[in-house]
C-alpha cells in the first residue's frame, strides 16, 4: 500500500515532533488515521485558530478536543497528563519555546506509560533531543499539478530506523495518503501507486 | 403573616433610608412603583403608580429597581426562620407566610405571646408584618389582610362578617360586580341565597366562604427544603500532612456520594474547605467534566489541589460540600455497549486538565450556520457541550486563520510577488476568486471593507495562503494558510 513510508503512522506511544509550513497538515493526516478523540494543545495567546472547515476533508472535527493553556509549561503540563492518562489516542501539542531535554523525557515517559501518541509542532530548528522522530512536512508546489495537495515529508531524525523523503498527497475523497511516485508520474493516472 | 411592605423593607434593610422610598418594575413599556415604604404611602403613592406620577407627587421621591426573584429568594428565607414555631409552614402569594400552628401554640406561651414573639422579632428585623390568626387559612388570610387581629376558636362569621368581600380572596372582577349587587360586607354574602349566587358569579365566591368558613377543608403545603450537600468533619488535632487531608476528605466523600446515589444525583462542582488552627481557612474548588458521585473517581481529582494547600499550623475542620448537583440516574451496568468507560476516561480526563487550565478554556468546535469563514464555527466548554457533526465547506478552506494581514498590493488579480510575514513570496498558481459578502444583520468591524474576494494561492516558496481582496475599498489580506 504504502511502499517506501516506513515510520508512519508513527509509532505509538512515543513523542514524536513535526516542523515546517506542512506540520498542521502533517497533524492533520496522522489524526485522520487514528481513532478517538484528539487532544490539540495551544497557547491561548496565539491569534491564529484552527479552522475547522478546513480540518473536515482530513477527518471529523467532532473529534477535536482543544486545551487553551496560558503558557508552555501549562501546555507542556496538561500534555503530559493526557499522555500519561491515555485516554486520548493522540495528543498534539503545539510549542512556541525549545523543550530542554528534562521536558522532552518527561513527555516521553508519560507517553510511554499511558499507550498514546504524542505530537509536537515545533518551530523550525526547535527540536527536543528526546523526541523519537522528527519530521519536516513542506508543501511541494514545483511537482505539483491539478490539485495543491503534494506535501514532501522528510523524516530529519530517528532513534530507530532510518531517515526518507517521501512526496505525498492527501485524498479527499478516498480519506488516504497517497504516495507520489519519485519518478514523477501523477497519481491517478494509469498506475496508481497508493 | 403578610408582609405588605417585603420588596421595599428587603431594600431598605441593606440601605435604610427615612425618605418616601420605592422599588420600580418596569411593565408594559412603563417605570411603575412596585412597593413604597410607608412615608411614600403616606403621600398617597400606590403601587401600580407610574414613576412620572409619583413623581409629579413626590419630587424628592428615592427609588431603585425591584428585584422579583431576590424578593422570592427572601421569601423562602424567612419561610425556612418560621419554621421555628411550627413544623408546617408555606408560602402564599408573593408576600405571605401561612402556618399551621395548630398544637405548637403552646410551645412559646400560648397564640398571643406568639404573635407578640413574631411581631417583635420581624420588627426588629425591619419588617412590616400584619398578622392574622383563625380557625382556617382563609380566615386567618383575611384577618392579616383587612384589621389585624386573632379569630376566636369557634364561631368564624362572627369575626369574619364585618369584614368587606375583598377578605374573601375574590378575583377583583368578582368583588366588584358583589359590590354592585350591595353584597359589601362578608356578613352580606353568608346571608344571600346560595343558588343564585352560584348562577351569577360561578362557584368561586361560595367556595371562598366556606374554605373560610372552615365547611371547606384547604390544607397548608410546606414546600419541601432543597437537599443541601455539605458535610464537615472537626477533628480533635490538627493535621497537617498531605495523606491525612486526603483521608479524611475520602471520609467525607463517601458519605456524600452515598447521599447523591440515594437522590440519583451527580456532583458537577465541589468545594473542600480546610480550616486551619489559627482561624485562616482555603477553599479547594473543583468542577467536574460531567456529574459524577463515585468517591473513587473524584478524590484523586482533589490531589493537585489539597497538595497546593497551606496547612500552617494545622488543620482541625474540613468541609465538603457539593455547590452544583444534577441529575444523574441510576444506569444499568454491564450492557452490551462498553463505551461508557472510555467516556467516563475522558471526562475524567477533561476534570483533571480544568483543574489546572480552566474548564472553560477545553474546548469543543461546534459548526455554526454562517458563510463568513470565521463564523462558522463556535467555541463551547467540552464538559458542557456534546460533539456535532454536519460540517460542510462548499470549498477547500484553509487549516488555518489568522485576523486578516494586509499586504502591499494593487488590481482585482493575486499580486506576482508580495511580502508577507517578512517572506518575499512568488505566486505560482492562484486559483478564485470566491466572493463572501458580509452579513449586513451582524455589524463586525472586521468586516467593514465589505465584499470580498477569496483566492486560494500558491507560492513557489511552498507556502499555500489565503488572500483576499476588497473590491469595494481596495486592499489585498491575508487570512488563512493551507497548510
Amino acid at each position: 500500500m504504502r511502499p517506501n513510508l516506513h515510520s508512519f503512522p508513527l509509532r505509538p506511544a512515543r513523542v514524536h515532533e513535526v516542523c515546517g509550513p506542512g506540520a498542521t497538515s502533517f497533524a492533520a493526516i496522522l489524526a485522520a488515521g487514528s481513532t478517538g478523540p484528539v487532544l490539540w494543545i495551544r497557547e491561548d495567546w496565539q491569534p491564529e485558530t484552527l479552522n475547522p472547515q478546513g480540518l473536515a476533508p482530513f477527518f471529523d472535527p467532532a473529534r477535536l478536543l482543544l486545551a487553551q493553556a496560558p503558557s508552555q509549561s501549562d501546555a507542556l503540563a496538561v500534555a503530559e497528563e493526557a499522555l500519561r492518562d491515555g485516554a486520548v489516542p493522540l495528543v498534539v501539542v503545539e510549542i512556541t519555546r525549545p523543550l530542554d531535554l528534562r521536558q522532552g523525557r518527561r513527555l516521553q515517559l508519560a507517553a510511554g506509560t499511558g499507550g498514546a501518541t504524542g505530537l509536537c509542532l515545533i518551530p523550525e530548528g526547535m527540536g527536543s533531543n528526546a523526541a523519537e522522530t522528527r519530521w519536516r512536512a513542506t508543501p511541494h508546489p514545483a511537482k505539483t499539478a491539478g490539485d495543491s495537495t503534494v506535501l514532501r515529508w522528510e523524516i530529519i531524525k530517528n532513534k530507530s530506523g532510518t531517515l526518507g523523503a517521501w512526496d505525498v498527497r492527501w485524498d479527499d475523497t478516498a480519506h488516504r495518503l497517497h504516495v507520489v511516485s519519485p519518478a514523477g508520474k501523477r497519481p491517478g493516472s494509469a498506475g496508481a501507486p497508493g | 403573616m403578610w408582609f405588605p411592605r417585603l420588596a421595599s423593607d428587603r431594600a431598605l434593610r441593606a440601605r435604610p433610608v427615612e425618605a418616601p422610598f420605592a422599588l420600580t418594575l418596569r411593565h408594559a413599556s412603563a417605570e411603575r412603583l412596585s412597593c413604597r415604604n410607608a412615608a411614600a404611602a403616606a403621600l398617597g403613592l400606590d403601587p401600580g403608580m407610574t414613576l412620572a406620577d409619583a413623581r409629579a407627587l413626590c419630587p424628592d421621591l428615592l427609588t431603585a429597581p425591584a428585584d422579583p426573584p431576590g424578593d422570592a429568594r427572601f421569601l423562602g428565607v424567612l419561610r425556612r426562620w418560621a419554621t421555628r414555631y411550627c413544623p408546617w409552614v408555606g408560602t402564599d402569594g408573593a408576600d405571605g407566610l401561612v402556618l399551621d400552628v395548630t398544637g405548637a401554640a403552646h410551645l412559646h406561651g400560648g397564640e398571643t405571646a406568639m404573635l407578640a414573639d413574631m411581631r417583635a422579632r420581624t420588627a426588629r428585623a425591619g419588617l412590616t408584618l400584619r398578622l392574622g390568626l383563625g380557625d382556617t387559612r382563609g380566615a386567618a388570610w383575611a384577618l392579616a389582610h383587612h384589621g389585624e387581629g386573632a379569630a376566636p376558636p369557634g364561631d368564624g362569621l362572627a369575626t369574619l362578617g364585618p369584614l368587606p368581600v375583598e377578605a374573601l380572596r375574590l378575583a377583583p372582577q368578582t368583588v366588584t360586580g358583589l359590590q354592585r349587587l350591595g353584597l359589601r360586607r362578608v356578613a352580606d354574602l353568608a346571608a344571600t341565597p346560595r343558588a343564585p349566587l352560584t348562577r351569577r358569579f360561578g362557584p368561586e365566591p361560595l367556595a371562598r366562604l366556606d374554605q373560610a368558613l372552615g365547611r371547606l377543608p384547604e390544607p397548608v403545603a410546606p414546600e419541601p427544603d432543597p437537599p443541601h450537600y455539605g458535610l464537615r468533619l472537626s477533628l480533635p488535632e490538627p493535621i497537617g500532612r498531605t495523606e491525612d487531608v486526603m483521608a479524611g476528605a475520602a471520609r467525607l466523600l463517601a458519605t456524600l456520594c452515598d447521599k447523591l446515589h440515594r437522590d440519583e444525583a451527580g456532583a458537577r462542582r465541589l468545594e473542600l474547605t480546610l480550616r486551619r488552627a489559627d482561624g485562616g481557612s482555603q477553599s479547594i474548588e473543583l468542577r467536574l467534566a460531567s456529574p459524577m458521585r463515585d468517591p473513587h473517581r473524584i478524590l484523586p481529582l482533589f490531589a493537585r489541589g489539597v497538595e497546593a494547600a497551606e496547612a500552617g499550623f494545622g488543620i482541625d475542620l474540613l468541609r465538603l460540600e457539593a455547590t452544583q448537583v444534577e441529575d444523574l440516574p441510576v444506569q444499568q451496568l454491564g450492557g452490551p455497549v462498553p463505551a461508557g468507560r472510555s467516556a467516563a476516561a475522558l471526562d475524567d480526563l477533561i476534570t483533571r486538565i480544568g483543574t489546572r487550565i480552566g474548564l472553560e478554556n477545553v474546548l469543543r468546535l461546534l459548526p455554526a450556520d454562517s458563510h463568513i469563514p470565521e463564523r462558522a464555527f463556535s467555541r463551547a466548554p467540552a464538559a458542557y457541550s456534546r460533539a456535532e457533526t454536519g460540517w460542510a465547506a462548499p470549498r477547500p478552506r484553509p487549516l488555518r486563520l489568522f485576523p486578516p494581514e494586509p499586504i502591499a498590493a494593487s488590481g482585482s488579480q493575486p499580486p506576482a510577488r508580495f511580502r508577507w510575514r517578512a517572506m518575499t513570496l512568488d505566486t505560482l498558481r492562484a486559483t478564485g476568486p470566491e466572493r463572501i459578502a458580509p452579513e449586513w444583520w451582524l455589524p463586525d468591524e472586521t468586516w467593514r471593507r465589505g465584499l470580498r474576494d477569496y483566492w486560494r494561492v500558491e507560492t513557489r516558496q511552498g507556502r499555500r495562503l489565503w488572500l483576499f481582496h476588497t473590491p469595494q475599498q481596495p486592499g489585498w489580506f491575508v487570512q488563512g494558510e493551507f497548510a
